[in-house]
């Protein structure tokens, strides 16, 4: 060694997990394209995605070992913990503004709406021809809207109940009760396993189909992703209860935890600009779907 | 910018550091595919960015001599080389495959790796006095998702695009070109090309800007510290905000392609313009993604070989800042001629005419820099003064493109495809090379050869102002961007144009040569061998530098 280094920062050890995980994303990826293609590859596509896949997992689950051996053995210093907290919020604004594209693409399509017309899973289009005016609306002629305030509601408060949950665990950790942090968890994991069902069972009982028109388009994808983004945060949380079980995190330092409880405070926070653009405003004047 | 001043102890220890090189430094796969090291990755960088600009370069090759007369010569040849087939839509489709691949491939395989993962990761850290960036590991799963998604895109050559293999749809991706009018999955392949790099970029953006706040040496405040390093700390908030929107907007092409959606597809209610939006609202900040890092090598090398400090210092560090800022909301002028309102048209335009001013603040103080100075023409320097007048004449008919109205007369026309190489190919690609050039002694601790550079660079100049000027003059009398073949009134100035490229080419020869030359027979460099212009902290260190700098953080004065 040239000499112990004076300073607080964390020179981190060679690794392969980038290079193997990068490689594994290609795979996953191009796995994804031959799944799509399956008529010009002869479907294998989804056995090489899922291997693809599995190195992706692998990649995650090696390389946050990694992470969380070394900060069991003391390479967190102070500093490095603040390049972390500054690393995950720069990441959740990143999030942000990838869900900024999805709510663009609703307000492009609900502020400007076109002479389309939806029955019983297709989609007509008058767009310049007689009669186009008649038809022209938000959402578009024959859409049935889920009632927001039946279960997107009942989401809206579930979502917002696991906050509270989860700042419930946070001060049990910062106080040294282990058996609240626990608690708090397990609720926190519960309501979000129950949104997640819940968001499941609307998807299969929605009045359109995933595709064809503007408006489910946008509706799936946007919500959608932060249906992906929901289970994140809720692996996260696990992930975050698993190491509560094998004594992990101390009063003063649990900075995994406290990105899980970002991440979970930012999707709370994307579902409810959801719930009000999507579900309340932007099914404003519709006919509502009988369930 | 403000002398920086570092006090002894880090050269004494880089010293040090420099004799036990041997025992610090991993073995060959270790420290090449698997490092954490910021130099080694930015020289990975640098490598794989020279790699992609000869594929992307030779893509240009290829088109100019096609250019080079009226008529479709090569295009069909070539095509079927390919595996097309034998008649004029294969041959056109191919073209259009080139401009999509000679376009990202420069954008994003070239001038970013090189300027932000080379560069940056090579100088950010020296010049803040940080022993490494902030997440050493996550710097390498950027640099090795750039390269899987090179090769994810040189893949998509290969399966059918649209009427023949490879992506078709120009670098923008237009919808619907890019969604019922090209099936195969080229396009699908090229899509997560750009779903990668640009995870490998937001990656990259969260690493610089974490290294930059928090790992600034005892004393260095951020009206401290230099301008490159100003420069990548803005474009590391470009690339954050930027790039999700453009994430957003492909995955909306990838299931408008594949599940059905119909974002971009008028018949389900959808709009294509949105797609453009999208696409602009994050294309508009990565051209300034592009050339800002270019601002900050060229403060740099002006200010070291005029022995001054930079005129201006926080003017053209918040020139930058406003930039950024004002670089997010003048997207649609891109979109001048898809029939947006007159009213809006004017905002764009006013909106864009105002990035002339913090872009005009710092060109008067880098000349305001030279004057008075201590000049010495060393190829860093002439590289560096032929980006400010090259980058000016491209700013100047930028201003010109500015205005709604008279755009709709240049929208898509060689005038436009001039400008942006006035400012791409002679104004970022002119710093990268004066950054290299300047910063080549460190990385390799070789010096290059004076005799090469300069004729390196004059032959260039020449070369590349032969191409592409002409270019303004075939703009304005109607030449069309993206075409393979033209009208014999635009025959002579094509010509003339193809015949820079030839120039251009030799030019990169002294280039090639300059570079195996001084790597193998290179003068051993100075620590510092520009004198006491170069202020900053890289030149306090070893050249090059040792596996791991500033054991002891340097203090600034």
């Amino acid at each position: 060694m040239s000499g112990a280094k004076h300073h607080d920062y964390h020179l981190v050890n060679p690794s392969v997990w980038p290079l193997f995980g990068s490689v594994a994303a290609l795979v996953m990826f191009f796995g994804v394209v031959m799944a799509m293609h399956d008529d010009y590859f002869g479907g294998v596509g989804k056995w090489v995605l899922g291997l693809g896949f599995m190195g992706v997992i692998a990649t995650f689950f090696s390389w946050w070992s990694d992470v969380i051996n070394e900060a069991h053995a003391g390479d967190h210093t102070p500093v490095v913990q603040l390049h972390l907290r500054y690393g995950m919020i720069l990441f959740i604004a990143s999030e942000v503004m990838f869900f900024v594209g999805w709510f663009w693409a609703w307000f492009d399509f609900s502020l400007f709406p076109v002479p389309i017309e939806y029955a019983e899973g297709a989609v007509t289009s008058l767009f310049g021809q007689a009669g186009a005016d008649a038809i022209t609306m938000w959402p578009p002629k024959g859409i049935e809207v889920i009632d927001p305030f039946s279960l997107p509601l009942l989401n809206t408060l579930i979502l917002l109940c696991s906050g509270t949950t989860v700042t419930w665990a946070h001060h049990s950790l910062i106080h040294g009760d282990r058996e609240g942090l626990k608690k708090g968890l397990w609720l926190t994991i519960i309501l979000g396993v129950v949104f997640s069902t819940i968001q499941a069972y609307e998807y299969m009982n929605a009045p359109w189909p995933f595709g064809q028109s503007n408006y489910s388009s946008a509706f799936y994808m946007a919500t959608g992703f932060h249906g992906f983004h929901v289970l994140v945060g809720t692996i996260f949380l696990i992930v975050c209860l698993a190491r509560t079980y094998k004594g992990h995190f101390t009063p003063t330092q649990h900075f995994g935890f406290e990105a899980a409880a970002w991440y979970w405070h930012f999707v709370d926070v994307v579902w409810l600009f959801l719930f009000v653009i999507i579900y309340v405003w932007g099914g404003w004047g519709a006919p509502i779907a009988a369930h | 910018m403000t002398d920086i001043a570092a006090t002894a102890p880090a050269h004494g220890h880089a010293d040090h550091a420099h004799d036990d090189h041997d025992h610090d430094t991993p073995g060959f796969f270790v420290r090449w595919f698997m490092s954490t090291n910021h130099k080694d990755i930015g020289t990975l960088y640098l490598i794989f960015a020279i790699i992609a600009g000869i594929v992307g370069g030779g893509l240009s090759g290829l088109m100019r001599l096609e250019l080079a007369q009226p008529g479709i010569q090569y295009l069909g040849t070539w095509a079927q080389a390919l595996g097309g087939a034998q008649d004029l839509t294969a041959a056109k489709h191919f073209w259009n495959v080139m401009i999509t691949a000679h376009g990202l491939i420069m954008v994003f395989f070239m001038v970013m790796p090189a300027m932000i993962g080379g560069f940056g990761n090579w100088f950010v850290p020296l010049m803040i006095g940080a022993p490494d960036m902030a997440f050493p590991r996550m710097n390498n799963v950027s640099f090795w998702l750039t390269a899987v998604a090179f090769v994810m895109l040189m893949g998509s050559l290969f399966v059918p695009g649209g009427s023949g293999n490879g992506a078709g749809t120009g670098w923008t991706v237009y919808a619907p070109l890019s969604t019922s009018g090209s099936v195969g999955p080229a396009v699908d392949m090229a899509i997560f090309s750009l779903h990668l790099a640009g995870a490998a970029s937001i990656l990259g953006a969260i690493n610089f800007i974490t290294t930059i706040f928090n790992m600034r040496a005892p004393g260095m405040t951020l009206h401290k510290m230099p301008l490159f390093v100003w420069s990548v700390l803005v474009t590391a908030f470009l690339l954050l905000l930027a790039l999700p929107v453009l994430a957003a907007a492909i995955t909306m092409l990838l299931t408008d392609r594949n599940f059905g959606t119909a974002f971009y597809d008028a018949a389900g209610g959808g709009d294509p313009v949105l797609y453009q939006h999208l696409f602009w609202f994050f294309g508009h900040p990565e051209v300034y993604i592009m050339i800002l890092p270019g601002f900050g090598i060229v403060s740099q090398i002006i200010s070291t070989f005029s022995r001054k400090p930079v005129f201006g210092y926080l003017g053209m560090a918040y020139a930058m800042v406003a930039i950024g800022v004002v670089g997010f909301i003048v997207w649609a002028h891109h979109m001048f001629t898809v029939g947006m309102s007159v009213n809006l048209k004017m905002y764009f335009t006013a909106a864009t005419m105002v990035i002339a001013v913090p872009t005009g603040i710092k060109i008067f103080s880098w000349i305001a820099t030279m004057w008075g100075g201590s000049l010495s023409f060393k190829t860093p320097m002439v590289w560096s003064l032929g980006f400010i007048f090259m980058f000016t004449v491209g700013g100047v008919t930028g201003v010109v493109l500015a205005n709604g109205g008279v755009d709709t007369n240049l929208h898509d026309t060689y005038y436009v495809v001039a400008h942006f190489h006035y400012v791409l190919s002679l104004g970022a690609v002119f710093s990268l090379f004066a950054g290299f050039y300047y910063w080549f002694p460190k990385m390799s601790g070789r010096m290059y050869s004076e005799v090469l550079g300069q004729l390196h660079f004059w032959v260039f100049f020449i070369g590349v102002n032969i191409m592409f000027f002409p270019q303004h003059f075939l703009g304005q009398q109607g030449m069309p961007r993206r075409y393979p073949d033209y009208a014999e009134a635009y025959a002579y100035w094509h010509y003339v144009s193809s015949l820079g490229y030839v120039v251009m080419g030799v030019g990169m020869l002294f280039f090639f040569v300059n570079i195996i030359y001084s790597l193998f027979a290179g003068k051993k460099a100075a620590d510092n061998p520009w004198g006491e212009g170069a202020t900053t902290l890289e030149w306090t260190l070893s050249s090059p530098p040792p596996f791991h700098q500033f054991n002891e953080l340097p203090r600034i004065a």
